[in-house]
């Protein structure tokens, strides 16, 4: 059998396959149908500062290949998801799992990322600079390179573990961004997160999602990250984690030939909670069948 | 919670855009009445939530009203496999319903009181049933309470059969120990100021995934942040939170 095992800052991970962070909780709810310590690790719900209820429903609309959620970051706050979620977590999951991070100030950040890089299963700090910069004129963080690099400093001055910054498609030049983060003392670089995205229903002639606009993923967006990873990998020295509408272990394959070093798995959760471990349990024959002896060696075979 | 593929036995219609489709399939996943499955349909990203209106140990009995694509794509099926998601939800709790009960459902809120009374007169409790409907044609299902052995009321919004008016004005006409309900959002709220006794609602959003992971559905309640997928569908009255 081919060798699945990659390293990713540092970490070994037994797989590329990572379940993206708000379609997998804080794994439990996965754990109730399979061992989930078969999958590399998981981005678990991102996590703020302060607790939030997050936007009012509907939240979801679906499209075609895919789905746009406006959820907005419903959390506990970084205290409860310590005391009470992490412990429930480590029932179920026993490697080391990927902590994902919002904030709205420089400060918030900076602040949940602390805590979180003590907590003994933190792995990997995710750090998701789509969030709106409050204090910077509401723009995101993740749109602009200095304000990704200014994210990118502070928590790496309060942190000790790999902290990969998660880039938002909808930019202009996403390479510039991930270069200002890599600059800046990023360990790796995630992408991409969802696009922006918009339903309008015919019966009410208004939007399906209550918060209007949202994030759009699935497989239609697939195409999109591929071109994303590529460009980003290429430009980088740092580890580049490849998602957006991965569903399946070709996927995974083509997202680690664009660079990707190890690739997140999102929508496709909500549709088949086994996906992740079928894409595992897929790819020794997908690498069967390409010929590929070691994952390892193929990221970023793609010139 | 469980995944697995349950074969279509029958699908039919049972007013001009109500179709009832009973499968066949592992149904050891469901644990209550009121619970809900999750259906994949070729074609569709997201997979329909749609609540259980009867089951045993090798059948699943739901009734849906065709409302967009994927209940329109399923009223055309007439054999073939569906994979399902089984076992979704709280559903409803037995244990509070005091002696006489009274289950009220409005339109295709009908569905999941259908297991409840089944349930509930197994237990020997009395069971008084309304069924509330906009018109004469939109009526599903009355025999079938009355065959059970519940005493059933209908409404009409338009008076063309049973009692003019909405379930609330049945209400007043039935002594009972607790409610259980299911049906649009207007007529639970009817019913939370109308009822006098404690009593139990479900409630319908638009769901991402199903089974509690992805936050898409959740509601504020006096109890907390639940979610409808997997603290709900069903929630008590007492923690009930209207927020408009």
């Amino acid at each position: 059998m081919g060798k699945l095992s990659v390293n990713l800052c540092g970490i070994e991970l037994d797989n590329p396959v990572i379940p993206a962070s708000g379609t997998f909780g804080y794994g439990y709810e996965y754990a109730e149908l399979y061992d989930i310590n078969e999958l590399g690790t998981f981005s678990f719900k991102g996590t703020t500062k302060d607790a939030r209820f997050g936007n009012p429903t509907p939240r979801i609309a679906e499209c075609s290949s895919g789905m746009i959620n406006a959820v907005g970051l419903q959390n506990p706050g970084v205290e409860k998801v310590i005391s009470e979620e992490l412990p429930k977590l480590k029932k179920c999951f026993h490697k080391p799992v990927m902590a994902n991070v919002s904030g709205f100030s420089v400060e918030d950040y900076a602040y949940t990322c602390e805590k979180l890089d003590k907590e003994e299963q933190v792995g990997w700090l995710e750090v998701n600079v789509s969030c709106p910069n409050v204090h910077g004129g509401g723009m995101s963080f993740g749109t602009q390179p200095e304000a990704a690099a200014e994210v990118t400093r502070a928590v790496k001055a309060v942190t000790t573990k790999p902290v990969i910054i998660k880039l938002s498609p909808n930019v202009t030049d996403i390479v510039s961004i991930a270069k200002a983060c890599e600059d800046a003392g990023a360990d790796g670089i995630s992408l991409i997160n969802t696009m922006l995205g918009m339903r309008i229903s015919l019966n009410t002639r208004k939007p399906v999602i209550a918060n209007k606009m949202g994030g759009f993923s699935g497989p239609a967006i697939f195409p999109v990250a591929v071109r994303m990873v590529y460009q980003v990998a290429h430009a980088v020295n740092i580890p580049v984690v490849g998602m957006g509408g991965v569903s399946s272990a070709e996927d995974v394959v083509e997202m680690m030939l664009a660079g990707a070093t190890a690739v997140e798995v999102g929508a496709a959760n909500l549709v088949n909670p086994y996906i992740c471990r079928d894409i595992v349990r897929d790819l020794p024959g997908v690498m069967e069948k390409y010929k590929i002896s070691s994952l390892e060696e193929i990221i970023g075979g793609v010139k | 919670m469980k995944q697995s593929i349950f074969k279509i036995l029958s699908n039919s219609a049972l007013t001009d855009n109500v179709y009832k489709m009973v499968l066949g399939g592992d149904t050891s996943a469901i644990t209550a009445s009121g619970q809900f499955v999750n259906i994949q349909l070729d074609g569709l990203f997201l997979r329909r939530p749609i609540s259980v209106c009867d089951y045993d140990e090798s059948t699943l009995t739901i009734i849906y009203k065709v409302v967009g694509k994927g209940t329109e794509a399923m009223s055309k099926m007439t054999s073939g496999e569906l994979d399902i998601l089984t076992g979704l939800g709280n559903g409803y709790d037995l244990s509070v319903s005091g002696d006489h009960p009274v289950l009220v459902g409005g339109g295709v809120g009908v569905p999941p009181m259908y297991n409840l009374a089944k349930k509930l007169l197994a237990q020997g409790k009395k069971v008084a049933v309304i069924l509330g409907f906009n018109t004469k044609s939109e009526i599903f299902y009355e025999e079938e309470f009355k065959n059970l052995g519940c005493d059933v009321l209908v409404t009409t919004v338009d008076g063309s059969y049973g009692i003019k008016g909405f379930v609330t004005d049945a209400l007043k006409e039935v002594s009972y120990s607790y409610f259980y309900s299911c049906g649009p959002e207007p007529m639970l709220k009817a019913l939370y100021k109308a009822t006098a006794t404690s009593g139990q609602m479900s409630f319908e959003e638009r769901m991402g995934c199903g089974f509690g992971a992805c936050m898409g559905c959740s509601c504020k309640t006096l109890t907390g942040y639940k979610r409808i997928c997997k603290d709900g569908p069903v929630m008590r009255k007492e923690e009930i939170l209207w927020e408009n």
